[in-house]
């Protein structure tokens, strides 16, 4: 078979559908590059309203905006820069990179990164519609209760962000799980672990934190919106809830996500430096030891937004004592990096210079951050200006920078064209420049006492100040306008590239440039050098077209040929499936509650429709005189490593929820509750034999009849439940019998579809079935322990 | 001594600045902020010359095996300096914490204005009005009626949150007699900006009845 009939037939099977198809895209080039440009168009949105920022702060009492549209400003600029900008721009590069980089023609589950990007989209322009009909959220990004809650904050503006930010977090959930699948399953044959480019490894890193990061959030979300549209009183101090459980469930999540942002840039840095230095990354195994290092130490440290809210100096020292040792790990990459130049001859390039900006800015941003880990120092500066200035002196260091250089890097291979010099030096001193101009300042400004989301202020030397600042943001703007007309220019006019410009000899520079659909012509195997020639010629797995869409399985650990995945083609399942559950957020919104359950409904539907296209059980010729399992016949299918990872990251919402109720028991005013639910038998029994039988047989019809069990139990249990609005007790039984409740309704639903379907989907239903039956026996024990709990602390 | 660095500073009429401290725990924090300020400085100017001069000079830094580089960059160099740096912080906070004074003030915070009262003094409660008896400490009780709010004397010490449901407490102490400016520093709504008041601090000060 020659090369051109062998890309015309794998571009047959895998090609997106033009026109009006277009929507149908599930195509991982595709895809991940709609979450980057739809993300660079919030980044403008969030910089516009920055100009607006730095507009209103230019001069003293200025009159350009009422305190209550500043407010929505300041909140809506951090909300879009952290939320619809920094996690989906990455989430967008990575989608796009990951299979390039590990050999594979495609992520594990296309249809989810589809139906995330649609999720985004959704979510993230209800937000801005919100803005320009003036009804956006404004109680700060970090949207702290009581301010937040219905008391103080009527209307629907902190519905939009709780509702809204939850529903952009499905792109975020779905994406940590399938880039923990995808790189440990789909690889080149023979790609091991620690062959695994640096890349990926920083990826899985962060996929981890985003699986079990993003959960606190989501719960901490549904409770305070249960707060607000039903009354119950997790955060209310009048009647046994608390306001730091908040700030405990927003930090444990917002902390990570500093370095979930961070993670994925540094991952560039790690990948680009030693191409430019011509020179393999020196202490591999360090940087790998070090990433995973930060991983486990970011969620030690999210106290650290919390020392001036009272909490004991003992507790406190902990916490500073871990956020002072993440420089450590930091610490370690740098100097892995300036090994890596010492040891090759590093040479100048358009990226190079970006990462000279990352040096300097995230630099001071990191020993900024050492500072503010001190307690007594932080007491001082929290909430001011100088905070500001080093959080931006981290993103923008830890993110931004590294992005540029990343986009000078790999626009080549997007697009098939190459940078040209001249504006794109200019555009970086206008960017580096007016970055330092708007931000170094602020520092004192902060330490003059000038506190964050002030709209007016009248001390004349904070006006200098900001002056300063404002006439550095303007300048800023002007460098990333010259950015973007410089990377518009390059995607038109550039010359085209030769393929692998940089002499990178990494495995995405293989693919043709810009990469085909499906990538690569064969599965490399990695004894060969990376050759894009020989694997256009059909060198590798793989290379034989039959009609669907195939990539490689491999052992996670060693990388050995182990499965055929056959993936979906272009569909808009997807799409339908977002249109219906963003369906199902704008009734929540609205508070027309009668048509969330249709709606459900109907997702479940369309979801059970997804299934239809597992092929049947197969073993097919790999090519190279190997045949292999595909993933229904491999006992060891995407799809069943994808449910372990859902279930993890559903347990640590369930523990955060456990958490946050045994908090409450501990330390929130108003404690123990006037009174408590009798046990019944008639609820703990039907429990306790469904969850016996789920454990024991998650099979079959069993499985069935055990979720039912479970389901009428823990509904009874909810139905016992009185005053769940009156105290934060009755109100966490209540959300902890839900929980299992809709967990024992999800088991009943997969179960029954189980039934009829073949031995290896049926397995990976029990998986469900056996965790949805620890979750319904401790919630059934949980009154017991939180009763427990509350005398113990009175 | 930092404030050779920074001339213009103390021109400010200083009411809310950090670094023109006016009472031992604002003292502390600003002394701990220019030890911090000027090791960073340090820190920073070497990593970015060396960044420099390994990218700039492409046989730079050769000679030096990888080994050196990542235990003495990654690990050597760092956890000194953090470590130190951490205990020295740490061991001041804790006294600053462990210390109480026998003078109360409560300090009650809702939107948008701060009462205080003075229980067992002869002190009429007071509202946007903090007063305290010049050098020596007291104790001010910070609770909150409504959403959460932040007491700030920058000039005197650290801040302090106002939670509903809950009771914090601080400790300040005002060197000289004067005025100091106070500030809420946790946004509370629409009259954020507005939600400050003063502290004066008096010579003489009514007798207490314990």
């Amino acid at each position: 078979m020659t090369p051109i009939r062998r890309h015309k037939e794998l571009d047959r099977i895998w090609k997106t559908p033009r026109g009006w198809g277009r929507l149908s895209a599930v195509n991982h080039t595709v895809v991940g590059r709609r979450f980057m440009v739809t993300s660079l168009v919030f980044f403008a949105i969030g910089g516009l309203l920055a100009m607006l920022i730095r507009t209103q702060l230019a001069t003293r009492d200025s009159a350009f905006m009422e305190p209550g549209t500043y407010a929505q400003v300041f909140t809506m600029h951090g909300t879009i820069m952290m939320f619809l900008f920094a996690i989906p721009f990455f989430e967008g590069l990575a989608m796009y990179l990951l299979p390039k980089m590990l050999g594979a023609r495609d992520l594990a589950f296309p249809r989810m990164s589809a139906y995330g990007y649609w999720c985004y989209l959704f979510g993230g322009s209800i937000l801005i519609v919100a803005l320009l009909m003036g009804a956006a959220p404004d109680g700060g990004w970090f949207m702290y209760t009581p301010l937040s809650s219905s008391t103080y904050t009527p209307g629907i503006s902190a519905d939009v962000w709780l509702l809204g930010i939850s529903f952009v977090e499905i792109s975020a959930m779905s994406a940590a799980v399938e880039f923990l699948v995808s790189i440990l399953l789909l690889r080149a044959g023979g790609m091991s672990l620690d062959r695994m480019p640096i890349f990926a490894w920083y990826m899985l890193v962060v996929a981890g934190m985003m699986l079990v990061g993003f959960p606190p959030l989501i719960l901490g979300s549904v409770l305070l919106e249960t707060e607000r549209a039903l009354g119950l009183p997790f955060f209310d101090p009048t009647r046994g809830g608390d306001p730091l459980l908040w700030q405990h469930l927003f930090w444990l999540f917002g902390h990570p996500e500093v370095y979930i942002i961070f993670l994925p840039a540094a991952g560039v840095l790690s990948t680009i430096i030693p191409v430019f230095s011509s020179h393999r990354l020196v202490g591999f195994r360090a940087v790998v030891a070090a990433i995973v290092t930060m991983g486990f130490l970011s969620f030690g440290l999210w106290v650290h937004h919390m020392y001036t809210t009272g909490i004991p100096h003992l507790s406190l020292s902990f916490f500073s004592i871990a956020s002072a040792l993440v420089a450590v790990p930091t610490a370690v990459q740098i100097f892995a990096w300036f090994a890596t130049m010492a040891a090759g001859r590093p040479r100048f390039s358009i990226p190079m210079l970006h990462v000279g900006g990352f040096m300097f800015v995230f630099v001071f941003g990191g020993l900024s951050g050492v500072m503010l880990a001190m307690v007594p120092f932080n007491s001082q500066v929290h909430d001011t200006q100088f905070v500001v200035a080093h959080l931006h002196y981290v993103l923008v260091g830890g993110f931004i920078f590294p992005m540029m250089a990343a986009a000078y890097y790999w626009l080549p291979h997007m697009c098939g064209r190459q940078p040209v010099q001249h504006l794109s030096h200019a555009a970086f001193w206008t960017v580096f420049g007016g970055f330092n101009l708007t931000f170094l300042g602020m520092h004192l400004t902060g330490l003059l006492g000038m506190t964050r989301r002030l709209y007016s202020y009248d001390d004349p030397a904070w006006e200098v100040l900001n002056f300063i600042s404002s006439m550095g943001g303007f300048v800023t703007t002007i460098g990333f306008a010259l950015l973007a007309l410089d990377l518009i220019l390059l995607v038109m006019f550039g010359k085209r590239a030769r393929r692998d410009p940089w002499g990178a000899g990494t495995l995405e520079w293989a693919t043709p440039m810009p990469p085909p659909s499906y990538a690569f012509a064969a599965i490399p195997v990695l004894e060969d050098a990376p050759d894009g020639r020989r694997i256009a010629a059909g060198q590798g797995l793989l290379a034989v077209p039959r009609g669907q869409l195939e990539t490689l399985g491999v052992d996670p650990l060693t990388g050995a040929p182990q499965q055929i995945v056959v993936l979906p083609a272009s569909t808009f399942l997807p799409l339908w499936t977002a249109v219906a559950t963003g369906g199902i957020y704008l009734s929540l919104l609205a508070k027309t509650y009668l048509l969330v359950p249709p709606l459900a409904l109907v997702v479940v539907v369309l979801f059970l429709r997804w299934t239809r296209s597992t092929p049947p059980a197969q073993v097919l010729d790999a090519g190279r005189g190997i045949r292999l399992p595909n993933q229904s016949a491999s006992g060891a299918a995407p799809s069943l490593w994808a449910m372990r990872f859902v279930i993890a990251g559903d347990a640590t919402a369930f523990a955060s929820l456990l958490f946050g109720a045994g908090f409450l028991a501990i330390s929130a005013p108003g404690w123990p509750p006037p009174g408590w639910p009798e046990d019944s038998v008639r609820t703990i029994l039907p429990v306790a034999v469904g969850a016996a039988i789920a454990l024991l047989r998650p099979h079959g019809i069993a499985a069935v009849i055990a979720q039912g069990l479970i389901l009428a139990g823990s509904a009874a249990a909810l139905w016992r439940i009185e005053g769940a609005t009156d105290h934060a007790a009755p109100a966490s039984l209540a959300a902890v019998a839900a929980y299992a409740a809709l967990h024992a309704a999800i088991g009943l639903v997969i179960a029954a579809w189980a039934v009829k379907r073949p031995r290896a989907e049926q397995d990976i239903s029990a998986q469900w079935q056996r965790y949805a039956a620890i979750v319904g026996a401790m919630s059934m024990a949980f009154p017991i322990v939180l009763r427990l709990l509350s005398s113990a602390a009175a | 001594m930092g404030l050779l660095g920074f001339p213009f500073l103390a021109g400010c009429d200083g009411q809310l600045s950090v670094l023109d401290p006016a009472g031992p725990a604002a003292q502390g924090i600003a002394t701990l902020w220019w030890w911090m300020f000027w090791g960073a400085a340090v820190i920073l100017a070497a990593m970015v010359t060396l960044f420099l001069w390994l990218w700039l000079r492409p046989d730079a830094g050769r000679s030096v095996p990888a080994r050196w580089w990542l235990v003495g960059g990654g690990l050597a160099f760092p956890l000194p300096v953090v470590i130190a740096l951490t205990a020295a912080a740490l061991w001041w906070g804790d006294a600053a914490a462990r210390r109480s004074a026998p003078l109360r003030i409560e300090a009650e915070a809702r939107m948008w204005e701060w009462r205080f009262r003075y229980p067992g003094t002869a002190m009429a409660d007071s509202i946007g009005q903090l007063h305290l008896p010049a050098g020596r400490d007291v104790e001010i009780v910070v609770t909150s009626r409504d959403v959460i709010h932040s007491f700030w004397i920058p000039r005197l010490g650290g801040k302090i949150d106002a939670i509903p449901g809950h009771v914090n407490r601080i400790v300040l102490r005002a060197d000289e007699p004067g005025v100091y400016g106070g500030v809420c520093s946790e946004y509370c709504g629409l009259g954020h900006a507005g939600m400050t008041f003063s502290a004066t601090a008096h010579a003489d000060w009514p007798q207490e009845t314990p």
